[in-house]
């Protein structure tokens, strides 16, 4: 498995999924885990470019995949964008929130969809897997709107 | 209120009242920032609970053979093998730390079950996997014992509440029932509200690792100072051997501000396998060891003359604590300082249930109170055809409603205008079910929004270096509210230095102890402290430069001093003695009006919020920013209260049946539209700087605002929370 660009090889327990694997053994905790169920989007990753939620993933079904994680996206103009409009409080659902925006920016470029289709609108049900208890759903999609223009 | 605070209210600031990024932002943004289940130790341990199936229960055997016999488990704790811990203090207002004292259960201590989800094991493992699995194992037997657990069914038992110091429990003037009676127009309306829970995204976590006596505790906590205290207690050791660490807090909102289950069993199965422990609660752990908010009913009736002025109020109310803890919520509280009238009757009751003691949850009493004297404003605006902001506005007090006392300040008249004026209020049609837009009735609705203020001293230091850098050190909790940004601003505008050379050290007990985070007082506190160490260090350099002129580097340099420290602390009697004379004569709040928009689809009977503007009045704002943020999530909140959350708790057994983040609905992005916030910026004279909490005033009237906006769409009243589809469809 290839983990933000370096090669990882790793012997792990069938059962253990694929947000473990990367928060407790190779110690990138900006992987989050909410719920462990896939309810709630903190655990968001890129695995080939896709959107995931890596608590859902078993590790061992990700064998050769390239994975990225908050850690593997810097410097990225969405980190700013979410600073700058206060997309964020406590910060737990932030790594998943911008790891999702970026798949998701990207799921809608390779749709060939009209760019100025992503409306506010848009970005909120294509974005509404990633809860925010905090409630800074606002600046979220302020911060997404302004990487798009 | 002395002068040197009204003048600084009003002097020019650089920073105060600027949207300055927050501090803490890059950590978040880039996954640097480590939460308390994100610290590796060699040799760490990881912990799972095993929790009750029974509501009232002695466990006569428990087998842990087959969890034992799993690869990779240490050890399975349980009341027949656990190191004991002392007893959980009771509340003693001169000890304030026992507060914290979620329960009064002392966990694996005893026999005795007190509720459906009470943990009666902890399994330690080399992997969470293994605890996890291993936790499933684990086989208690229990004698089962009777258990009162039906809340709507026990509302006839209700006892009443004891008040406080701080908050009366009931309030009578004249005759409000008979005033009812008399009175041309009325409204007299039952509501009722759902459990609800916090759900902080991050799930309680906590890292424990022992050294002898001293133990070093990773926590997401709201209360770094008291849970530091409350572990010395229950672990015999010495507080200043115990350390807190909390840098980062993944939400609370209440929920954190207890000693809860999962922290004092990670510590205990830490020290009984002498290694460090990490006990991570899954999302399910959460909800079946930490309190939420409680249910209730409630009842208000409203009395008018026939232009609309309240002759007689009534509110009154049912919730519930566990028998074994809770806080009896002041359901009514908001309702003593909303509206003029004559004849006003307040009463809380309450019920205890063999279930896990509930807690403060964002604005305990406000939340769900002004859902009911709120909706109830509205349905009377709707009995006297009048439009419902001019009902309040006719109603507004000039001194607090129950007892004549003063308001600090209250600009409830004005939020009203901006808001009607900013949301377009006046251009709706009046008539209910009257405006259409395709499929969606389209409906508009208003509330009031209320949040006491108060206070806590805190301790603070502020070093001033040669080199210009300044440290503030305050052992104050950031769970998102901005607080380490804001007190950066504030130091960098008192020291007269740019806010880059300003660093807040923060989330760690070996700090200046500082108040808890909660009840919307964090920031005014300790705002006050830094202001007051500023002071002393300006102080404290003028002498050093016995007032010859310079910079504070070349007063240092000429001094010879490396660095200068400013210490300023609490004195808590004194303290304790002013809040009380002041709250004698004065009532201090932050409030502020929601106006919203709703659409109702006409044959589903869907509701989508299509519009959302509040108007606050939080005394002086110190970074507009940070603030709108913090509103807007209590705005986020109540929308979840209003329309999609509830925990449902099975009556026969006390389980909860969605422990879950599928099965408890919080509002997710497409849920939350635009939410425009204004401020009227108007400084508190009473309070340092001018400023008020603002954590919590914001949920306060959302759920009213909604079921108001829905009542114009549809014209259906729904008296019971959340507001989900099937209540609003005919028939
Ligand atoms: S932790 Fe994976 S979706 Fe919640
Ligand atoms: S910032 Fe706290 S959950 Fe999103």
């Amino acid at each position: 498995m290839r983990v933000n660009g370096a090669e990882e090889k790793l012997d792990v327990e069938p059962w253990v999924s694929l947000a473990d694997l990367l928060r407790d053994r190779l110690g990138l905790t900006g992987v989050k885990k909410g719920c462990d169920q896939g309810a709630c989007g903190a655990c968001t990753v890129l695995a080939d470019g896709t959107r995931i939620n890596s608590c859902l993933a078993l590790a061992v079904q990700y064998d050769g995949k390239e994975i990225t994680t908050i850690e593997g996206v810097a410097p990225h103009p969405l980190q700013e964008a979410f600073v700058r409009h206060d997309g964020l409080q406590c910060g737990y659902c932030t790594p998943g929130q911008i790891c999702s925006a970026i798949g998701m920016l990207a799921e809608h470029a390779a749709s060939g969809a009209d760019p100025a289709a992503l409306d506010e609108a848009e970005i909120r049900e294509r974005m509404s897997g990633n809860l925010c208890r905090c409630g800074a759903y606002n600046g979220i999609v302020d911060a997404i709107k302004d990487v798009t223009r | 209120m002395t002068t040197t605070e009204t003048e600084r209210a009003t002097a020019p600031a650089t920073y105060v009242g600027k949207p300055v990024d927050r501090v803490d932002g890059r950590a978040k943004v880039t996954g640097e920032a480590r939460f308390a289940a994100e610290h590796h130790y060699p040799d760490l341990a990881h912990a799972a609970l095993v929790h009750a199936a029974v509501a009232r229960a002695r466990i006569t055997a428990i087998d842990t053979a087959a969890a034992r016999a799993v690869p990779g488990v240490i050890d399975v704790l349980t009341h027949e093998n656990a190191p004991a811990m002392k007893p959980p203090p009771k509340f003693s207002p001169l000890d304030l730390s026992t507060f914290v004292s979620a329960t009064s259960v002392n966990y694996l201590a005893t026999d005795e079950v007190h509720w459906n989800g009470q943990p009666v094991a902890v399994v330690v493992a080399e992997t969470p996997e293994a605890a996890r699995h291993a936790a499933t194992l684990v086989r208690p037997v229990y004698q089962e014992l009777p258990a009162v657990l039906d809340f709507a069914a026990e509302e006839p038992n209700a006892v009443p509440q004891k008040g406080n110091l701080l908050q009366e429990s009931e309030a009578d003037k004249g005759d409000a029932e008979a005033a009812l009676k008399t009175a041309p127009v009325t409204v007299d309306l039952r509501f009722t509200t759902p459990p609800y829970h916090h759900n902080a995204l991050e799930p309680h976590a906590t890292t424990a690792v022992w050294d002898g006596d001293r133990l070093t505790v990773h926590e997401g906590t709201q209360n770094i100072a008291w849970l530091r205290k409350h572990l010395a207690t229950r672990f015999g050791v010495p507080e200043r051997g115990v350390r807190v660490l909390a840098p980062y807090v993944g939400g609370g909102f209440g929920g954190k501000a207890m000693v809860w289950a999962g922290t004092l069993l990670a510590v205990l199965a830490a020290r009984a396998v002498g290694r460090p422990v990490r006990l991570a609660l899954s999302r399910a752990a959460v909800y079946h060891t930490v309190g939420g908010r409680t249910p209730s009913t409630q009842r208000v009736a409203l009395g008018a003359d026939a232009d609309g002025r309240l002759t007689a109020i009534v509110h009154t109310s049912v919730s519930r604590t566990g028998r074994i803890g809770g806080m009896p919520e002041p359901v009514t509280a908001a309702t003593r300082h909303l509206y003029a009238a004559p004849n006003i009757h307040l009463r809380q009751h309450v019920v205890e249930l063999d279930l896990l003691a509930n807690t403060a949850m964002r604005a305990p009493g406000e939340a769900i109170g002004t859902f009911a004297i709120e909706s109830a404003m509205d349905e009377l605006a709707w009995e006297l055809g009048l439009d419902p902001v001019e009902l309040r506005l006719r109603n507004e007090p000039e001194r607090n409603p129950v007892d004549g006392k003063r308001f600090s300040r209250r600009l409830l008249r004005e939020a009203y205008a901006l808001g009607a004026e900013r949301f377009g209020w006046r251009d709706r049609d009046p008539r209910a079910g009257a405006t259409r837009d395709g499929r969606w009735l389209v409906g508009m609705g208003v509330a009031t929004a209320y949040h006491p203020t108060l206070m806590l001293p805190a301790n603070v230091s502020v070093r001033l270096g040669a080199d210009g850098r300044v440290v503030v050190r305050c052992g104050l909790q950031e769970m998102g509210m901005g607080a380490a940004t804001v007190q950066a601003q504030i130091a960098a505008d008192e020291l007269g230095v740019p806010l880059e050379s300003v660093r807040v050290e923060y989330g760690d007990s070996s700090l200046p102890d500082a108040p808890g985070a909660g009840g919307s007082v964090q920031t005014a506190s300790i705002a006050g402290g830094v202001v007051a160490a500023c002071d002393k260090l300006k102080r404290m350099v003028r002498r050093l430069g016995r007032g010859a002129p310079g910079t504070y580097a070349e007063i240092l340099a000429r001094a010879g001093r490396d660095h200068v420290t400013a210490e300023v602390k609490a004195n808590m009697p004194v303290f304790m003695i002013r809040t009380l004379l002041e709250r004698r004569r004065l009532v201090k709040a932050a409030c502020g009006v929601h106006f919203c928009e709703v659409r109702v689809d006409r044959d589903t009977g869907e509701i989508r919020v299509s519009r959302w503007l509040g108007v606050f009045d939080v005394g002086r704002i110190v970074n507009a920013k940070t603030a709108a943020s913090q509103l807007r999530g209590g705005i986020v909140m109540g929308l979840g209260m209003a329309l999609s959350e509830e925990t449902l708790v099975d009556p026969r057994t006390g389980r909860i049946m969605n422990p879950s983040l599928a099965d408890y609905h919080v509002p997710v992005h497409a849920d939350v539209p635009h939410i425009d916030v204004h401020y009227l910026d108007e400084p508190d004279p009473t309070m340092p700087l001018g400023l008020v909490g603002i954590g919590e005033v914001s949920i306060a009237g959302v759920a009213a605002a909604v079921a108001n906006a829905v009542r114009h769409a549809t014209g259906v009243r729904v008296l019971d929370l959340p507001i989900t589809l099937d209540k609003v469809l005919p028939g």
